[in-house]
């Protein structure tokens, strides 16, 4: 199936030469949640804001739904929603009125019972006649959330959609991005937090200095990091590995004081129980063990410093 | 044509009109009672009568044209500036609308709304002095030009202004002086050779010139030149908004 956005060398310049995008290609398929990780100034918003139109790319092209966003930009528009990462609203308008606004803007009639149920569904309901400016920080988030979906997006951009969020709010939004997936929705998400990635996406891109360093699907990402160390401090420090654990993939470290074992988590048996039989056999008396995960973080980190 | 997003912009416009009705409708109302007393009863009891018309009439088409001329600039300008102040401008970038349907809405309502208090200054001019509108096709016509073609300015004014102050800029310091100069309160032919000559310079003069005419059938400058002008002004505006959507000039980088 082809691809619902497709990205080709994109590139966006500023007249002082400073380049927020350097070429970026990616394919988005209908249907999956994607994440956007990234420092902030690595070009995740400049690559939201020109696939929506609201700056214009240096070179390169997007196309949405098979259509170029120039050319054909009322058609790829009205596929896309977008939640920007700043919260703007109208101060005075009314959260409903907001609603039936922006579903008019994206030239769709006016649907009482769409608009209820969006409010219902966002926990806006009680909210419905109050104005935005009278609303809470996370209220807001939500309207900006309905305003996006007022128009049956077929893919949704959410930039940053839980950062300074509180934690009910974070897993309210998670839950509508589930549900919208079940619609078959395309959502395409930036984020810092990478457990967000973690919970949600499909797939992961990591972007930083205005290139894409990686995309690839979160479980493979994830068996990448699936390794785990698991750190044996030893009572009495040891010289070498006794011949009885040879067998075992060990190291030994920290002046002979800890033994280091390194575990797939995923595998069947991961051979904890049996190596720490197998030292009690050897005489080697434990003071601690922890066990440490190689997480996205740590993958991310080292892809932005690298 | 997105015939939903237009809707959904004039009657969000026009709202807020609503919401602010002190400010939009009743000031520009009060102001213009104001002026009526000054001139109207106080000095124009003094004046004799101009081009056969009693003072306090002669000012009514210059004070409407004065607060229509106010009214449909400020109000475009604000409302396009407002969302471009509060960023809310995103939604209507990333909208399938048309440079021309946001155009039509903004310009649309600011026009609908100076044309509201065109009217009803002269309703209320009617309270204080005897009105006969000879041409009121004319008259109206002249009006909704002039309420679309400053309108048109405003939106101009709203997207080139990148704070406050110069928001206020252009319609203090220009249009203000011009429209002042430009016989709201006289006839040209009431001044010095030399003045009439310049004041030819200044647009406003044929706008209120044409609007007095389809009053009282009399004019500083032939009703043909103050259509044409009317007219010349507002293809400018529009081919400069057409300019600005192109390049995307302050509203797109």
């Amino acid at each position: 199936m082809a691809p619902i956005v497709s990205i080709r060398d994109l590139r966006k310049s500023y007249a002082d030469g400073g380049e927020a995008l350097k070429g970026v290609s990616l394919d988005i398929e209908e249907g999956e949640i994607i994440a956007l990780l990234g420092p902030n100034g690595a070009g995740k918003t400049t690559l939201i804001s020109t696939i929506c139109g609201i700056t214009y790319a240096s070179s390169g092209s997007v196309s949405v739904g098979g259509y170029d966003i120039t050319n054909d930009y009322r058609k790829t528009r009205a596929m896309i929603g977008l939640v920007p990462q700043e919260i703007t609203l109208e101060s005075f308008q009314k959260v409903k009125d907001s609603l039936h606004f922006s579903r008019g803007l994206f030239n769709k009639p006016r649907d009482e019972a769409l608009v209820d149920q969006l409010l219902k569904k966002l926990s806006l309901w009680d909210k419905r006649d109050a104005r935005n400016m009278t609303l809470s920080g996370g209220m807001r988030r939500r309207v900006m959330i309905g305003k996006a979906l007022s128009h049956q997006p077929r893919i949704l951009f959410l930039d940053e959609p839980t950062a300074g969020v509180d934690v009910e709010l974070r897993k309210d939004m998670w839950d509508i991005v589930s549900e919208l997936r079940k619609d078959g929705v395309t959502i395409i998400l930036t984020t810092h937090y990478i457990e967000e990635a973690e919970a949600i996406a499909d797939r992961v891109g990591v972007i930083n200095g205005g290139e894409m360093l990686l995309v690839e699907d979160k479980d493979t990402l994830m068996q990448r990091m699936g390794a785990k160390t698991m750190r044996i401090d030893l009572q009495q420090p040891i010289t070498e590995i006794p011949a009885a654990l040879a067998s075992y993939d060990l190291r030994l470290d920290d002046g002979g004081a800890a033994l280091f074992y390194t575990y797939d988590t995923r595998s069947e048996r991961t051979g904890i129980t049996r190596l720490l039989t197998d030292l009690n056999n050897a005489g080697l008396g434990l003071r601690d063990v922890q066990t440490s995960q190689s997480s996205l973080e740590d993958i991310f980190v080292d892809l932005v410093k690298g | 044509m997105n015939f939903y997003a237009i809707r959904a912009i004039y009657m969000f416009e026009m709202a807020r009109t609503f919401r602010t009705i002190v400010q939009s409708i009743v000031s520009p109302v009060i102001s213009t009672c104001l002026y009526f007393v000054v001139f109207g009863t106080a000095i124009g009891s003094r004046i004799q009568q101009v081009e056969d018309v009693p003072y306090g009439t002669f000012i009514v088409p210059g004070l409407i044209m004065l607060s229509v001329l106010m009214q449909s600039m400020t109000n475009a300008s604000f409302g396009i500036y407002f969302p471009k102040f509060m960023g809310t401008i995103y939604e209507l970038l990333s909208a399938p609308v048309s440079a021309f349907e946001v155009v039509i809405a903004y310009v649309g309502a600011a026009a609908t709304k100076a044309l509201m208090i065109g009217l009803i200054i002269l309703a209320t001019a009617h309270l204080f002095v005897p009105i006969k509108i000879l041409h009121p096709v004319w008259m109206l016509s002249f009006l909704v030009l002039t309420c679309v073609s400053f309108a048109l300015f405003g939106f101009i004014i709203g997207i080139w202004a990148k704070n406050f102050e110069q928001l206020n800029l252009i319609p203090m310091l220009i249009i203000t002086p011009l429209v002042f100069l430009g016989g709201s309160f006289y006839s040209i032919s009431m001044l010095p050779p030399l003045w009439q000559k310049i004041t030819l310079f200044n647009p406003v003069v044929y706008l209120i010139s044409g609007f007095r005419w389809s009053f009282f059938g009399t004019a500083d400058v032939a009703v043909a030149i103050s259509l044409s002008a009317i007219a010349g002004f507002m293809l400018v505006c529009m081919g400069i908004v057409w300019w600005i959507f192109k390049t995307g000039y302050r509203l797109k980088s």
